[in-house]
C-alpha cells in the first residue's frame, strides 16, 4: 500500500508540475499579406471551410480550447500545430513559389478527397471542422481549378 | 536531339507491337499478358552513356544520382513494393540535399531551387507514405524532375513517358531508361499503359 501511496503522490506532483513548463502559443494578430485568401479570390464557402477546419493548426493563428491551458495537452497540440505549419500554413501560403502552391493545392485535395485532413483525433473534439460531403466537393473543385489556373 | 512523339494509350498499342521484340503486349485492363519480373532488373540499371549529347557534361553529371534513384523509384512503384519505393525516396532526400548547384547561371539557380524545395518534400512524403500516397507524390515529383533535367540535362537516355489515365484521367507523366512502358501509376494493374512522349538524349 505504501508504494501505492508513493506513487499516486510522484504522479500529483509530476502533474502539478508539468502546468509550470511554459509553451509558445501560436497566436498572431498580424494580417498576414500572404494569407491565401489575401492573394487569390477564394469564394465565401471555401473560405469558410479552411477557417473552421484548417486554420487551428494551418496558420498562425490558434482558437485554442479550453484545456490547451492544461498540460500534457498543450505539449500535445503545440507538436500538432508545429507539424501542421511546417507541411502547410494558409498565412505564408503567397512565400511559397507557384511550383510549391501547386503541390500544396494538390495535397490539399487529395488529403480532402481521402478524408486524411481534418485529422480525425481533431474533428472528434471540433465537430464543426468536420467536412461534409458538398464541402469536400466544393474545396476540391476549387482546388483543382486553381491548380489549372496557376 | 529530342523527338516527340504525341500518342494516346489506344494509339500506341499498334505501335507497341511493332516495338516489343517479343511482339507482346497486353490490353491495359486484362493484365493477361504480364512481362516477367526480372526484366526490370536489367533495363534501368543498365547505365547508358554513350549518348551524351547535352553539351555540359559537368553539369549533367550533377543530375546523375537523383536520376538513378528516381529510376529506383519508379521501379519499385511499377512493381507495387511500398518499401523499396520509400528507401528510394530516402535516397532522393538525401541526394536533393547534396545537390550542387554551383556551377549553374544564377537564373537557373533560382528554378533549380524551387523546383528541389518542391521534390525534396515529394520525395520525404514518399519515404513515409503508403503506396497510393507515394504514387499521388509521384506524379508531381515526375514533373519536378523533368524540368530538372530540361536544366542540367542528363548523360542517361531516358524516355519521357505518359499515362491517360491517372489523376482522374488528367494524364500523369514519368521517366524511364527503358523504351518499353511499364506503368509505375498502376503498377501490375496495368503495367503497359502509356505511351512515349519524349525521348530524352
Amino acid at each position: 500500500m505504501k508504494v501505492v501511496k508513493i506513487v499516486s503522490i510522484v504522479f500529483v506532483v509530476v502533474l502539478v508540475g508539468i502546468q509550470f513548463v511554459p509553451t509558445s502559443r501560436n497566436q498572431s494578430d498580424v494580417v498576414p499579406d500572404n494569407d491565401i485568401m489575401t492573394l487569390y479570390s477564394v469564394p465565401e464557402r471555401v473560405g469558410s471551410t479552411f477557417k473552421t477546419s484548417c486554420y487551428d493548426c494551418h496558420s498562425n493563428n490558434t482558437k485554442y480550447p479550453w484545456y490547451n491551458k492544461i498540460q500534457p495537452a498543450s505539449w500535445f497540440l503545440e507538436r500538432h500545430i508545429q507539424k501542421g505549419k511546417d507541411e502547410l500554413n494558409f498565412n505564408e501560403f503567397g512565400t511559397y513559389s507557384s511550383r510549391r502552391q501547386k503541390s500544396k493545392l494538390k495535397s490539399i485535395g487529395s488529403q480532402i478527397a481521402d478524408g486524411e485532413m481534418p485529422l480525425s483525433s481533431y474533428t472528434l473534439i471540433h465537430g464543426e471542422a468536420k467536412l461534409s460531403e458538398s464541402d469536400k466537393k466544393i474545396v476540391i473543385a476549387w482546388v483543382n481549378k486553381m491548380i489549372d489556373s496557376l | 536531339m529530342v523527338t516527340i512523339t504525341a500518342t494516346s494509350c489506344k494509339d500506341t498499342k499498334k505501335e507497341k507491337e511493332h516495338n516489343n521484340e517479343d511482339g507482346h503486349h497486353s490490353e491495359m485492363e486484362s493484365g493477361e499478358d504480364q512481362h516477367e519480373e526480372g526484366m526490370d532488373m536489367h533495363d534501368d540499371a543498365t547505365m547508358d552513356s554513350s549518348h551524351d549529347m547535352m553539351g555540359n557534361d559537368q553539369n549533367a553529371s550533377k543530375s546523375a544520382a537523383l536520376v538513378a534513384n528516381y529510376l529506383d523509384l519508379k521501379n519499385a512503384l511499377v512493381a507495387d513494393d511500398k518499401n523499396a519505393a520509400a528507401k528510394a525516396g530516402g535516397k532522393m532526400v538525401s541526394s536533393f540535399n547534396s545537390f550542387d548547384m554551383s556551377s549553374f547561371t544564377s537564373e537557373d539557380q533560382d528554378e533549380l531551387k524551387d523546383i528541389i524545395e518542391d521534390a525534396k518534400e515529394h520525395a520525404e512524403h514518399i519515404e513515409k507514405s503508403p503506396i497510393d500516397h507515394q504514387r499521388e507524390h509521384f506524379d508531381v515529383l515526375s514533373k519536378d524532375m523533368i524540368d530538372l533535367i530540361a536544366i542540367t540535362g542528363t548523360d542517361k537516355k531516358l524516355y519521357q513517358d505518359f499515362c491517360p489515365m491517372y489523376n482522374n484521367k488528367k494524364g500523369a507523366q514519368w521517366l524511364s531508361a527503358t523504351e518499353e512502358i511499364k506503368n509505375p501509376y498502376y503498377g501490375s494493374k496495368m503495367k503497359s499503359c502509356g505511351s512515349v512522349q519524349k525521348e530524352i538524349n
